[in-house]
């Protein structure tokens, strides 16, 4: 590996591949999202049919990953823009980068109840 | 003209170009970037970074539309679990929602599609492949931002 570049092999990199990797997630996700939201012209039956799957207990756990990466994406985004246009940003792209991981790990914390509490229901037994 | 020093005797020359003088002139090379014949039409436009620049806009409105959006839809009262049909109805009755709604389609639709047609340059690499995988890409776009406006402005309550 080439001495003392930036990103390549670094943190900087797997970080751009995360960005990449959510970014065309979420991108498959909306287009289902757009087609399933346009069953209210449907008919109300045909919506809430569709809208029961994401209630069921293992769509809640892909609705926690889908925040995952929501999550992720629109934090290291705003990294990517501050590097890009913040004149310190360059230098501090590594701090970002731990405090981008560290709020993602804190919100994934707070979401954990409030997004899976509902499958834990259905499962459990409340 | 004594006093002038040869270029050659402060320099040490490589074997390559020690070979050249005013006799034995070196190739010239074309600079960087020149137009040559066979290079492509010239496409002068700053497409490109205007594509760069509305990356950077959009994805600060999308944090607040798409994080806005999914506190609305999984953490408050109840959550994902009193989603339906009568949910959409009432939050549709607002104006304010509508326009949220049709701004975080049209931002993030244009935002992931400008990303993956980035992501198709970069390792699709037979033309013919690129080309297609675009054409799909831009189709799967407008139907979807058609559909998803569409919903929007003929939604009705009252339907059946
Ligand atoms: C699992 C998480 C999600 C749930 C449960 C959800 C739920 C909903 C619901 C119920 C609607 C109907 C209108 C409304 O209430 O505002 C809607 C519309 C919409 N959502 Fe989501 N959403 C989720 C994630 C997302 C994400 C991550 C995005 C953006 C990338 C997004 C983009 C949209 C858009 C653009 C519309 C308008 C659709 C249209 O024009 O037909 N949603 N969503
Ligand atoms: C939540 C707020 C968001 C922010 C702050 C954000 C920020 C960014 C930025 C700054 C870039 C450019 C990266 C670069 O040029 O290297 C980017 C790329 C991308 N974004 Fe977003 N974005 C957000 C939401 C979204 C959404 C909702 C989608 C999907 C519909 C999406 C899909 C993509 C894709 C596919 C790329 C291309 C990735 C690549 O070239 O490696 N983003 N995002």
């Amino acid at each position: 590996m080439p001495a003392g570049t930036l990103y390549r092999g670094r943190e900087g990199m797997w970080s751009w591949v995360a960005h990449r990797v959510t970014g065309v997630t979420i991108f498959f996700f909306l287009f289902v999202h757009v087609l399933d939201t346009a069953l209210v012209r449907v008919s109300p039956e045909a919506y809430d049919d569709v809208v029961a799957t994401y209630k069921a207990p293992i769509v809640s756990l892909l609705e926690y990953g889908l925040v995952a990466a929501v999550l992720f994406h629109a934090l290291n985004g705003l990294r990517v823009i501050a590097v890009d246009f913040w004149a310190k940003g360059p230098k501090y792209q590594r701090q970002m980068l731990w405090t981008v991981v560290g709020v993602w790990v804190v919100l994934m914390a707070g979401a954990a109840y409030p997004v899976l509490n509902h499958a834990a229901r259905v499962l459990f037994g409340s | 003209m004594s006093t002038e020093t040869s270029p050659t005797s402060s320099v040490e020359m490589t074997s390559s170009s020690a070979a050249h003088s005013p006799d034995n002139p070196a190739p010239v090379i074309q600079p960087p970037r020149a137009r040559t014949g066979r290079a492509p039409r010239s496409t002068r436009t700053n497409f490109e970074m205007y594509g760069w620049l509305f990356m950077r806009l959009s994805g600060i409105v999308l944090v607040v539309l798409v994080l806005g959006h999914l506190v609305i839809q999984l953490v408050l009262d109840g959550g994902v679990s009193r989603i339906g049909f009568a949910f959409v109805a009432g939050r549709w009755a607002s104006p304010f929602w509508q326009f949220w709604d049709l701004l975080m389609l049209w931002l993030a639709m244009l935002h992931g599609a400008n990303g993956m047609r980035t992501i198709i340059n970069d390792y699709s690499e037979r033309d013919n492949t690129r080309f297609w995988l675009k054409m799909v890409l831009y189709t799967a776009t407008v139907f979807t931002v058609l559909l998803g406006t569409l919903v929007i402005f003929t939604f009705d309550p009252n339907i059946r």
